[in-house]
Order: structure tokens, then sequence, then C-alpha cells
């Protein structure tokens, strides 16, 4: 034992190098081969005719690029992103408020907190459910208001926009409220005290000096928000019925009842494109916030 | 410094809007009336219910079996992983590092389709084995993030006194690095588990159709029927995650020990 010992303690000296790689190699090695190489096998499946039964022909085209110009696929296109930017806008509303109560709660800060993250931690399937059972005809809600006498007929909200914007926002509201709250945390309270003794009223020292503060945890929130709801599967699938489809439930048909892989993979393909370019502009935005002047 | 009333109306409705529905959740998985949601009594016959579906059980086991093999191996591999990349200087670190992050920003969808395409196509047979693949490899990333945190806040000069007294790197690395890094592993691994056992999306397209873990038996509960068994399992899946994320935050948190 003494004498492997010995060796791979000389080992470990004659090259750090090799020994970072050792401690790589496990986790790299399998992210490469069950992340990386999937994505471009994917990529290169999109580039393929379709086979008959599923999978692909040998070949190479471009075909499943140019059916997303039909207008049945740009329009499943165009609802999925207004979707997602009208579900960030909406969690951006909600979110920004409650982040700036718990950045000034004193005491009551990581209770607050923790009451944000608590539904964030559980099950996304199981709220999604939550969901249906509260907008449901036979639901929660509908079921109060026809007891109350306030409506004769269930109002239908389940498989409807609504139920699909209320699933977005309830799932990735945390997501807004957290960055936003870790920027206005670090926000220096001298800053306020200033403009106040320049004499800039309460309004003026909020859009002035508090808002462009946080601004780099609104972007990072909108992207948290946006990046989810773009490839969101579930609460579309569960709570927008066959009607309301986004992209992700186009891609879950081509791979099980229409079995298109390539089409499919096409489709995934740009949802991945439109995630990376999401984070290169959050980047971008990150590096010339940070570069600016020292407000900090 | 005054709160405007307005600003705690407001974010009120929206804890409310955070909380309602989960709490109306658990509270109807104990109503007696199987299809109305007025409330008739109190009981626990949906739980106990539960107890006897074969699918349930089986869904619990797989999910299991599933979680525990996903944990231990990405917590191995994103330890060793976070260690490199903290403490050492090689070519390539910042590349890698990027690509550390991407999983984390993948929707879940893509990987489940190209892994279920990369398995179709090396003629891998899917059921538990797959499951369990998938789950490593998009649990390695929460780990990395976790413990790189962790070694961050780490103080290195122990590491350098207790080679200085005399210890090899063998003996300094399970002396002083891992009970210094343990929480944050713990935490990390108690993240992934919770990652794994949740899973939806991905599981759903590496399955197969012989195994499914219990998301899967849930989801198609979803669809089928709306008896309240399904308030039942959901609030033991709350409960249960609940608890494992309360313990990941509270050992993460832990200061490191200071020199």
């Amino acid at each position: 034992m003494a004498g492997v010992r010995q060796r791979v303690l000389g080992l470990m000296h004659r090259r750090a190098e090799l020994r970072a790689w050792a401690l790589l190699a496990p986790g790299t090695f399998w992210l490469l081969l069950f992340f990386l190489v999937p994505i471009l096998i994917m990529f290169v499946y999109s580039l393929m005719p379709r086979g008959v039964y599923g999978g692909v022909e040998p070949g190479f085209t471009l075909e499943h690029y140019r059916r997303f110009f039909n207008p049945l696929y740009l329009q499943i296109l165009n609802r999925t992103f207004v979707w997602s930017i009208a579900a960030t806008l909406i969690c951006l509303l909600m979110g920004y408020p409650v982040a700036y109560l718990i950045a000034q709660s004193g005491k009551w800060k990581n209770l607050l907190m923790f009451l944000v993250v608590l539904p964030f931690w559980t099950s996304f399937l199981v709220r999604t459910f939550a969901m249906i059972f509260l907008l449901r005809d036979t639901g929660f809600i509908n079921t109060l208001l026809l007891q109350a006498g306030l409506i004769r007929q269930p109002i239908e909200m389940l498989y409807t926009p609504f139920a699909v914007m209320t699933g977005l926002v309830y799932g990735f509201l945390p997501f807004m409220v957290l960055p936003i709250y870790a920027s206005l945390e670090k926000l220096d309270v001298s800053l306020l005290e200033a403009a106040e003794v320049l004499g800039a009223r309460p309004a003026a020292r909020f859009f002035r000096v508090t808002l462009p503060l946080s601004l780099p945890g609104v972007v990072a929130g909108c992207l948290l928000v946006f990046i989810p709801s773009l490839g969101s599967f579930l609460t579309s699938d569960l709570l927008g019925g066959a009607k309301q489809v986004m992209i992700g439930n186009l891609i879950q048909n081509q791979f099980s009842a229409a079995r298109n892989w390539p089409f499919g993979s096409a489709a995934s393909f740009i949802v991945m494109a439109l995630v990376l370019a999401a984070v290169v502009v959050y980047l971008r935005v990150r590096d010339r916030s940070m570069a600016g002047p020292g407000l900090r | 410094m005054k709160l405007p009333r307005w600003l705690l109306g407001f974010s009120f409705l929206v804890y409310l809007f955070l909380h309602l529905p989960l709490i109306v959740l658990v509270v109807f998985s104990f109503n007696k009336s199987k299809y109305g949601v007025s409330w008739v009594g109190f009981t626990w016959d949906w739980y106990r219910r539960l107890a006897e579906r074969e699918d349930i059980l089986n869904g619990l086991r797989a999910s299991m079996i599933v979680g525990v093999v996903a944990t231990i191996t990405s917590a191995v591999f994103g330890t060793l992983i976070a260690l490199a990349v903290a403490r050492h200087r090689f070519r390539g670190r910042t590349a890698l590092e990027a690509f550390l992050y991407v999983p984390l920003v993948t929707p879940e969808i893509v990987v489940g389709i190209s892994l279920l395409i990369l398995f179709v196509l090396l003629g891998f047979p899917l059921g538990i084995t797959t499951i369990t693949i998938a789950h490593i490899a998009f649990c390695i990333s929460f780990v990395v993030v976790v413990v790189l945190a962790r070694l961050q806040g780490m103080d290195e000069h122990l590491e350098e006194a207790a080679m200085t007294l005399g210890a090899d790197e063998i003996t300094t690395f399970w002396k002083i690095t891992v009970p210094l890094l343990w929480p944050g592993i713990i935490s990390g691994s108690l993240l992934a588990f919770t990652m794994s056992f949740d899973d939806f999306v991905i599981t759903s397209f590496v399955s197969g159709t012989g195994s499914s873990t219990l998301p899967i038996v849930v989801y198609g509960m979803v669809r089928k029927n709306i008896e309240p068994s399904i308030n039942a399992i959901s609030t033991i899946i709350l409960v249960a995650t609940s608890v494992l994320i309360y313990l990941a935050d509270r050992l993460g948190r832990d200061r490191p020990l200071k020199a």
C-alpha cells in the first residue's frame, strides 16, 4: 500500500495539470457524452430527411428549418415568444415591489425570503396540479363563486391562455424576486441619503437612484423567467390543453404522435439557440453595467 | 425607512398568490368528498388509498433508486470538478467553467429529446438505467455550483498549514479539505436528489414504457382522473421536498471554520 501511495504522490507532483485533469475527467466525460454529444447529434438530425418510423434517413436537407415559415408553426413560435415576454413582464411587475419590500424589511428579511423560495423548491408538477385544482370548472375558485351565488355557470379558466399565463407566472416568479432582491440588498444607502439631502423627492430618489442601480438584478431576473418560459412544456401541456400549444409541446409531439424526429430536432435547436442568445445578451449587459462608472 | 401602505398590501397579495394554491391543495387532501371541492369532513382515506396502489409504490421505489444512485454519482463527479476549478490552473479553465453552466439554462425538453436520440441511436434499451444516466448528467452542474461556492468561501491557508506541518496531499485532502467541504457536498447532494426526485420532463423521454418514476405516475393521474388521491400524493411530495431543501439550506449556510 505504501508503495502505491508513494507512486500516486510522485505522479501528482510531476504534473500539476495532469492532476487537475484527473479530477475533471469523470464528470466532464459524463457531461460531454450525455449532454454535449446528444445535442450535437440532435443538430445533425435536424439536417437529415425524415425516416418512416421515427428516426432519420441518410442525406442532407434544410426542409425542417424551412417548415417553420409555415403560418401554423410561425404562430406557435410567435405565441411562445409573446407569452414568454408577457410572463416575464408580469413577473417583473409583481416581483420588483416584493423584492423591494424584502430588502427594506430588516429583521423579517430571512422569513420573507424563505416564503418566496419555499413554493419555488416544491415539485413543478405538484404546483401545476395546484393550479388545475384552483382553475378547473369544478375547481376551488368556481365552486366558491357558485356557492356565493356570484355566478350561475362555472367560468371557463382551465385550458385558456389565462391559465397558461397564470401557470408561467406562478412557476417562475421567485426567479425574478431573487436577483432583484440581491441587487437591492447591495445598494449603498448613503447614495439615497445624498439624494435626499440634495432635495430629491421619494419618487425621484426611486427612479433616479434605486431603480438604475438595481437594473443588473432586473436583467438577471428577466432572463431567469424568460428562459424557462421559452422551453416550458408542462405548463402549457396541463393548463393549456390542445389549443394553447407552445414550442415545447410541438417538440414533444414530434417525438411521440407525429414521429417527425428531424423536425422536432430543428425546433429544439431553435429553442436552444434562442436561449443561448438570451444568455449572451445578459452577459453583455452585465459586463457593461460592471464596467460603467463606479456607482457601487 | 417607512414603507408605503400600497406596497405592503400589494406584497401581501403576491405572497397569497404564491402560497394559497398549495395550501388549498393540502387542505383538500383531507376532505371526505370525492368529487366536489366543498368541505365535507376530515379523513385520512386518500392517504390510505395511496398505500394500496401498486403503481405509486413502484414509482416511489424507482424514484428512490434513481435518486440515490444519481445523487451519489453526481456528488462525486461534481465535487471533483469543483475542486479542479477552484484549486488548479489548467488550460481551457474559463471555457470549461462556462460549459458547466450551460446545462443549467438548457430547457429540459431539449435535454430530454437529445438523450432519447442518443439512446435510440446506440440501441440502448430505455429503462431505469437510461433514467439514471440522464439524471446524473443534469445533476452534476448543480453540485458543481454549490460546492464551488463553498470552496470559494474556504480558507486555503488551512490546507497550506497542514502541508507545512508535514501532512502529504492525500492526508491533507481527507483530514482538512473534505471535512471543511462536507456541508457544501451534503447541500449539493440534497439539491441533486430533489432535482432527480422531481424531474418529469427529461424522465418522460428516456423512461420507455416499462419503468416509471413517481412523477411519471403522478402525471398520469393528473391527466386521467380528479380524485383527491392526487392531492394526497402531492402533499407527501411537497412535504418531502420542503424538508430536503430546508436541510440543504441549513447545512449549506454553515460558515466554514476560520484559522
